[in-house]
């Protein structure tokens, strides 16, 4: 099928953007990368009056990378964040869950922080944003404010961004000392729609023991979710820690839903496959990271 | 102010000649080539990113042509499936390495996801290090993000493997196939 039809503007900076937000009034999209927006326009499940286009809008592509962490722009794509080393180094889970990202066509036009507020349970950025403890900026008429990862997501597909308003960039806080990460998913074909997925980090303390174990994630639940599996490994020598029994305990803390790709049982059996082969490959990084 | 428009005239590049079309801003960039510029070697599938078939390269990227409107690519330059074969400066056109592959290796049967393979993977192979000799992995990669639903996609990872070796360096070529590559793709 074919969008319906709708009013389109392009303008050429931040302020222009939100000025036509404003005065195009509730019907108004913002379009960034289009790569979930527009299938759903396409499929008639979304029928805006007015799409604003904010890829002429400048100073929204770059990607700085601090000691702080990670500062992504509204219009950086998922394939310019997958090969940015320097983001890589502070935070490595953005490189990894990006590759994750669809297929390379749809991460040279899609958007990291369009998918993050686009809001969808699949997808990988929420997931990492919350893992990370993130945050984004949001422009409205009125000014700037940081929004925290737990007060974006409210739903599937709905976040607390409301009325003229722009995500204009997306933080993700430094990869802690002595801790290592991983991310993986299953999928019917690599670049799917992730069945499941699973993004963890592993802190250990000075002496090489399990000091923390944190995972999210993708395509169960409802809205990005931090779990604690700390209690299972917790101070066990990183070489010793069962990493079996921290999935048998994620597989209790989650309560996907079944739907036609998978049965909520199915799903709950990857929480647990997923997270003990990444909380290994997470660990050894860890280890190697304060061996350094 | 800034124009909120129903319609839009565009200037787009397409295969290296300058076109300009008057549409609807709802008209997808896959519609605007087919259907107003006449190049119907881009095809429809899934018509939601899934398929591959209307792949597209805007700027020499790949990108999903189903997932763009057209008035977006105002200005841009794109390159289909038709722009793929060079002029041989005799009045004929030198199929690309790709297209050749696919031809040597009985890459395509119907033939409806062929254009988006031929763009995807030839935009693949020329963003690579040509010198060196292809992986799984790489082809793999290459042709994950599309769909084929009758050849099979054993002889299309062939015919990738097939045009990497025929795109290789002259000095790195090694197999011979398709006379050597002069790397020149």
């Amino acid at each position: 099928m074919k969008p319906a039809p709708f009013r389109y503007a392009d303008p050429g900076s931040l302020d222009e953007a939100l000025d036509v937000l404003a005065a195009e009034g509730d019907g108004a999209k913002v379009l960034a990368g289009g790569q979930s927006l527009i299938p759903l326009l396409s499929m008639r499940l979304a029928a805006p009056a007015t799409l604003v286009d904010i890829n002429r809008v400048p100073g929204l592509d770059g990607v700085e990378a601090t000691g702080d962490g990670v500062r992504v722009g509204a219009l950086v794509r998922h394939a310019a964040l997958l090969h940015d080393d320097a983001a890589a180094r502070v935070q490595p889970l953005l490189a990894r869950a990006t590759a994750n990202v669809a297929h390379p066509a749809i991460r040279n036009r899609g958007t990291t922080v369009g998918s993050i507020a686009h809001a969808d349970p699949s997808g990988e950025m929420t997931s990492v944003l919350a893992l990370t403890d993130g945050s984004v900026t949001v422009a409205t008429p009125a000014g700037r404010s940081t929004v925290g990862w737990r007060d974006l997501f409210v739903g599937p597909l709905e976040t607390s961004v409301h009325g003229p308003a722009v995500v204009v960039d997306a933080f993700f806080p430094a990869l802690a000392p002595r801790s290592g990460t991983a991310f993986a998913e299953v999928a019917r074909r690599k670049g799917d729609y992730a069945v499941c997925g699973a993004g963890v980090v592993v802190t250990l303390d000075a002496d090489r023991r399990v000091e923390a174990v944190r995972a999210s994630y993708i395509s169960v639940g409802l809205v990005p979710e931090v779990v604690d599996l700390t209690e299972a490994v917790h101070g066990r020598p990183v070489d010793a820690a069962d990493w079996a029994a921290a999935g048998e305990l994620a597989r209790t803390l989650v309560d996907p839903d079944g739907d036609l790709h998978a049965s909520a049982d199915y799903r709950r059996l990857l929480v647990g496959v997923l997270t003990e082969r990444t909380l290994g490959t997470a660990a050894a990084e860890a280890l190697e990271r304060t061996a350094a | 102010m800034t124009s909120v428009d129903t319609e839009r005239s565009i200037t787009v590049t397409v295969n290296g000649v300058p076109r300009k079309a008057t549409l609807p801003v709802r008209r997808l960039l896959s519609d605007a080539l087919r259907h107003d510029l006449g190049l119907t070697g881009t095809h429809v599938g899934c018509e939601h990113g899934v398929c591959g078939a209307c792949t597209v390269l805007v700027d020499g990227t790949p990108v999903r042509s189903c997932l763009v409107f057209a008035v977006q690519v105002d200005g841009a330059s794109v390159t289909t499936v038709e722009g793929l074969a060079r002029d041989d400066h005799q009045g004929g056109q030198v199929l690309h390495p790709v297209q050749e592959a696919f031809r040597e290796c009985h890459a395509l049967q119907c033939g409806f996801c062929t254009p988006g393979f031929l763009v995807t993977i030839a935009a693949g192979l020329e963003a690579r290090d040509r010198s060196a000799e292809i992986t799984e992995e790489e082809v793999d990669e290459i042709v994950g993000g599309n769909l084929c639903r009758c050849t099979g996609y054993a002889n299309i990872k062939k015919a990738v493997r097939h045009a990497a070796a025929a795109m290789r360096p002259a000095e790195a070529d090694h197999t011979g196939h398709f006379g050597g590559g002069d790397g020149a793709w």
